[in-house]
């Protein structure tokens, strides 16, 4: 035990008298932990909300029942089913106008909105309010804070009572009050199904045969939206948490290599093998603790930073649910530290594995570690193209999104291995060819010895490969994916304004009414069926220039639109072809529709189902029971504000039944860039942690370098020269790796959008070059590499000539 | 005198448990503008078997014991709640829970329900009595009267559907009726029917279990049955294998402070009101119930009678996760009296209850 003690006091007293690595191995370390703390801690948050938005009260995304023949809900059809034994709770949704102020009320029961204990917050200390407030005619009305700032002075509205979290313009009030403030006495827009239900009620055919279940529409979209959202945030943690690796790595084979002298010692002092390997796990597991809490604490930084933006997204996404602030959750905290002891255990298995099998009298060799003889170059070639070759081999046989998260990470490794071997390869044409154009002697030593330092850079320029890599990758998938996002998005939301109907019978008058005001009205019909075993929908399309000119077709045959209009072909969407292998003239196979066969396919992102599309009239001969109800209206776009109130003071249509053009396309767009914003700053960070790698690198070789750059000083090179050559140097080795990072970065974005994405979502979105983003990432990671090496250069301008002339005498 | 109340309170004091100003559940609270029981009005049947909407607090609260075909014990609750949140005996400003479960010896079933009144979702019509909030009920079946009726309530994974039908008379709680609740005089009306024959059937996740046994009513209305010191309650309903029983309660004040009261019932029926400190409550153990700690064993003693009894639960997990969260369960009773009852606690969900 005393043994055990005195072996790390003196393996930790290296600390002591190098305090620089110290802190660059838990600044390393902690770094890498806390990207991948703020990733987990962002998603851990987001799926709190998530688990809260589905218990929120409007039930948007639950199963709701509805009056099969379209008809209006009531108070009595709600106490009807409660009576039965199921479990719903009314809503009540409607648009409301105060003087220029326009807004949604959302009418609940908050007694029977869940089905556990009730948890209905009763308001802040500054304004509580109880149950007896909220509930009657007369009850308070909940808002966003913002909303209630909005409405000062607007007179007839309920008291309003603040609460976060709630959507904008939207007063969420108890279902009586809904109905008085809305004029519409007992009436409820929809009765949400609860979960779980119980099982002693009758099935609905018997209880209530007038009422049907309809399944949530947008639910499942969505949730795959924030499913590769937070696959997207993972990967990044993962990504920067192993370019984190790679400075502890350095680090910590550095120290083990600079105590080799000191382990010798150790060992012959009488500190057994084992007791030796105990206090250094012991040494390198405190390391972790402290370098991961320091990590988690940077990491909840990070993400609260980052937080509010992902908030927004999901915002938009789920409609006022997600918390915008950092909850302290044991989940990511026991994470970031586990990664952290897990990322030493990588990084120093190797370093600890070689003391294990070190003779006990081995001689220290201190430089070892950053000498790599052509055999590691080698061996680093070999492991690269087999990496390679491997992904080749996954790519071909293997597909499934594991498979190509699995294809990402070998190109990426394998393409890191090869770094070195092809730097050494590229510096050594290069030495070459200043050599035959007969060049002085201390360019030709310029090139030989930039060559000589590719080992002990290699795992900084990796770190560097890497980062790039990404940085280009990632950013030519969101470029390619916004400039074909926003060209779709103009195709597919043609119409100025979309509108649902209440019922049939509202639809045939909504639709006579539009006819008479607007330029076009287009019914949206839409049937759910079993496409090749999944479940998706057959759409009836209107014989109508506004598709004709804009529906983003992908394939088509020609006359694809008269062929449709007959009856005579189906359209099917992008998802549908790829999974079942469709092409133009396949025969379709789905529930309802006779054989036919597929004239166009379209893009349709956003969206994970299959689809088939057919013409309206084809439509409304197959499933005559589907109303028309829902409609796409063409209208000139400064008309669309007046329509949408005219709408509703006429129809009594909800504001979430109408959406116009500008408005869904201003959501789906902020939703986009939302979601890669916090990409970009992710990009930022890892491209900042590849840096931080060079400079530690650098920094360490500086020192040991010393005794190399001597006797060309010596030489007569002055020390300013040779600073200035160490900067060239670094900024060569930079560029090098900025050029192979191109193509991997290429190889990247093809494998996000063309594997990635396809298997993903069932789409491809075609890959756009992006060459000035690779101009602006080059030079950004010259200036880090510069940056990094500046602080060595200056040393070494600075340098004492005496501690040169040391070099000499202290040889060993 | 049950937990009811704080049931019934509940509801209107949103985060009950967060906001204890005043007793429990906020039961200390003001009566202001409710009518308040008077010793002077006597209770009369049937109209008191339905809803008193002046009152603020009202319940029909059904315990029982039974047993399955293997002779396996269990135990069952249906319980509705009125609460009133304005004091103008309307009713659309009357609130209304059900509680349901089913205790067996390894687990134990719960289901709320809630409701607004005046839809038509909840409520209690006299004639016939019919006591329901959704698909719950406890309704009249024989006769128009609560000495025959059918009970039925259901939750995600329970279900029962059992007959009750009356073995003696009502039983007028406290001085005929007026059931004081604590020294400075507050108090409720208070009545029971506490020997039911109960047959029927309970559905549970392992199948359907015919059952037969007694179950037990409490009706209870007041508008402030607490004190403002006092913090919960133990509550006991027991059946002696003689035929004797007793409904016996403490209001717990503080450490070592409670207002107790009794009643004993003779085989006809017959009620003797027992005074406060007569009875003597000592838990015997502590039962870990979700990280709280509840008493799940009790002595009882009534010197008077010469009472001396052991009170035991049958899953001592018998937690209520309801809005307004308590314990409830069957016991079993052993010493100088055998026989079988229903245990209700609350206020152990606080470090101070």
């Amino acid at each position: 035990m005393r043994e055990l003690r005195s072996a790390l006091s003196a393996l930790l007293s290296h600390w002591r008298r190098r305090p620089g690595q110290f802190v660059t191995l838990v600044l390393g370390l902690s770094l890498a932990t806390a990207l991948w703390t703020a990733v987990q801690a962002i998603n851990s948050e987001a799926r709190s909300s998530y688990d809260r938005a589905a218990e929120q009260i409007g039930g948007a995304d639950r199963p709701t029942l509805e009056k099969a023949d379209g008809g209006p809900l009531s108070m009595r059809d709600f106490v009807r089913l409660r009576r039965a034994g199921w479990l719903v709770t009314p809503v009540l949704e409607g648009r409301l106008q105060r003087g220029r102020v326009i807004l949604r009320i959302v009418g609940i029961d908050a007694l029977t909105s869940s089905v556990g204990p009730l948890e209905f917050g009763g308001g802040s200390a500054e304004t509580p309010y109880d149950i007896g407030d909220f509930l009657g005619e007369n009850g308070v009305a909940l808002a966003a804070p913002q909303t209630i700032a909005e409405l000062d002075g607007v007179p007839d509205l309920p008291r309003l009572v603040a609460q976060a979290d709630l959507p904008p313009r939207t007063l969420t009030v108890d279902i009586v009050a809904a109905q008085r403030l809305l004029q519409r006495p007992s009436a409820v827009s929809r009765l949400v199904l609860l979960d779980p239900q119980t099982e002693a009620a009758a099935p609905l055919e018997e209880v209530a045969p007038d009422l049907k279940r309809v399944d949530p529409q947008t639910g499942q979209d969505l949730a795959r939206l924030t499913d590769s959202f937070h696959l997207n945030l993972t990967a990044f943690g993962l990504l920067t948490f192993a370019v984190g690796l790679f400075i502890v790595h350095g680090t910590i084979g550095l120290a083990f290599e600079q105590r080799r002298v000191m382990f010798r010692t150790l060992r012959v002092l009488g500190v057994s093998l084992a007791q030796l390997m105990t206090a250094l796990a012991l040494e390198l597991a405190a390391l972790a603790i402290l370098a991961g809490t320091f990590g988690v604490l940077l990491g909840s930084v990070i993400a609260t930073l980052l937080l509010p933006g992902v908030a927004d997204t999901l915002r938009d996404l789920y409609g006022a649910q997600v918390s915008g602030a950092l909850g302290w959750r044991a989940d990511w905290w026991a994470s970031g530290i586990a990664i952290a002891l897990l990322g030493t255990a990588i990084a120093a298995a190797g370093s600890l594995w070689r003391i294990r099998s070190m003779p006990i009298l081995a001689s220290a060799q201190p430089r070892a570690w950053a000498m790599a003889s052509s055999r590691t170059l080698l061996l680093q070639l070999v492991c690269g193209i087999g990496f390679l070759a491997l992904a080749g081999v996954v790519l071909i046989l293997f597909s499934g999104l594991v498979a190509a998260f699995i294809i990402i990470a070998l190109v990426l490794v394998g393409s890191a291995l090869l770094l070195p071997p092809f730097a050494n390869r590229l510096l050594d044409v290069g030495q070459s060819l200043v050599g035959r154009f007969g060049a002085g002697a201390v360019t030709q030593w310029f090139w030989a010895d930039t060559r000589q330092q590719i080992p002990g850079l290699s795992l900084a320029l990796m770190a560097l490969l890497l980062a790039l890599a990404a940085n280009i990758g990632v950013g030519t998938m969101v470029g390619s994916f916004r400039t074909t996002f926003v060209g779709w998005l103009d195709q597919r939301l043609a119409s100025e304004f979309y509108v649902n109907a209440r019922d049939a019978e509202q639809g045939e008058r909504l639709q006579a009414w539009l006819k008479e005001r607007t330029d076009a009205v287009l019914p949206i019909v839409e049937i759910e069926a079993t496409l090749d075993g999944r479940n998706g929908a057959i759409f009836g399309v209107a014989d109508h220039p506004t598709y004709r000119d804009n529906w983003p077709l992908l394939q088509q045959v020609d006359g694809v639109w008269d062929i449709v209009a007959r009856g005579e072909g189906a359209l099917v969407n992008e998802q549908f072809a790829r999974r079942s292998e469709l092409s133009l003239g396949d025969p379709i196979e789905a529930s309802g529709l006779p054989a036919t066969q597929v004239v166009g396919i379209y893009s349709d992102y956003g969206n994970p189902a299959p689809q088939v599309m057919v013409g309206l009239k084809q439509f409304s001969e197959l499933f005559p029971q589907v109303p028309q109800q829902r409609f796409a209206v063409r209208i000139s776009a400064d008309r669309v504000e007046e329509l949408k109130n005219a709408v509703s003071s006429e129809f009594g249509i909800e504001e979430r039944s109408m959406i116009d053009q500008a408005a869904i396309k201003q959501l789906s767009l902020s939703v986009f860039e939302r979601t890669f914003r916090v990409t970009d700053a992710l990009n930022v960070l890892t491209l900042a942690v590849a840096g931080f790698a060079i400079f530690t690198s650098l920094l360490t070789l500086a020192t040991m370098r010393v005794p190399q750059l001597a006797p060309v000083w010596a030489l007569g090179v002055t020390q300013r020269r040779l600073a200035v050559l160490e900067l060239a140097r670094t900024a060569l080795l930079a560029l090098l790796t900025v050029v192979l990072a191109v193509p991997v970065g290429l190889v990247l974005a093809w494998l996000l959008l063309a594997v990635l994405n396809v298997e993903a979502f069932g789409w491809r979105i075609p890959m756009q070059v992006f060459v000035s983003d690779w101009l602006r990432l080059g030079l950004l990671a010259l200036l880090a590499a510069l940056l990094a090496a500046a602080i060595p250069a200056r040393r070494m301008a600075a340098m004492a000539p005496a501690d040169l002339v040391k070099v000499f005498s202290h040889e060993r | 005198m049950n937990v009811r109340i704080l049931a019934a309170f509940a509801i209107i004091c949103w985060l009950p448990i967060a906001a204890l100003a005043q007793g429990f559940g906020g039961l200390g609270t003001t009566s202001e503008g409710y009518a308040v029981p008077s010793p002077d009005k006597p209770i009369s049947f049937p109209e008191d078997h339905a809803a008193h909407l002046n009152y603020r607090i009202e319940w029909w609260y059904v315990t029982a014991n039974m047993t399955g075909p293997d002779g396996t014990r269990y135990g069952l609750q249906w319980t509705l709640f009125r609460s009133a949140f304005r004091p103008d005996g309307e009713p659309g400003s009357q609130l209304w829970m059900g509680h349901a479960a089913v205790t067996t010896p390894t687990d134990h079933f719960v289901a709320e329900r809630r409701a607004r009144g005046g839809i038509g979702q909840a409520g209690v019509e006299q004639e016939p009595f019919n006591a329901f909030i959704d698909d719950w009920h406890l309704k009249a079946e024989q006769g128009r009267d609560i000495d025959d009726v059918a009970m039925v309530a259901s939750g995600a994974n329970f279900s029962f559907d059992v007959k009750l039908s009356a073995q003696g008379p009502l039983v007028l709680q406290g001085d005929e009726g007026y059931s004081r609740k604590s020294e400075s005089g507050t108090a409720s009306y208070y009545y029971s029917q506490p020997r039911y024959a109960l047959q029927g059937t309970l559905k549970l996740p392992s199948g359907n279990v015919p059952v037969t046994g007694f179950a037990w009513l409490d009706r209870e209305w007041s508008s402030q049955p607490l004190s403002g010191e006092q913090r919960g309650w133990d509550w006991f309903s027991l059946s002696f294998d003689d035929g004797y029983q007793m409904m016996a309660f403490q209001l717990r004040e503080g450490a070592d402070k409670s207002f107790t009261s009794a009643t004993w019932i003779t085989p006809d029926g017959e009620p003797t009101p027992i005074e406060n400190g007569e009875l003597e409550f000592e838990p015997l153990r502590v039962s870990d119930v979700g990280g709280r700690d509840v008493p799940t064993s009790w002595r009882i003693r009534l010197p008077a009678r010469d009472l001396n009894v052991t009170v035991e639960a049958l899953n001592p997990q018998s937690w209520m996760a309801t809005s307004i969260p308590y314990w409830e369960g069957p016991v079993t009773v052993s010493g100088n009296r055998t026989g079988i009852g229903y245990l209700e606690m609350t206020g152990y969900d606080r470090p101070d209850g």
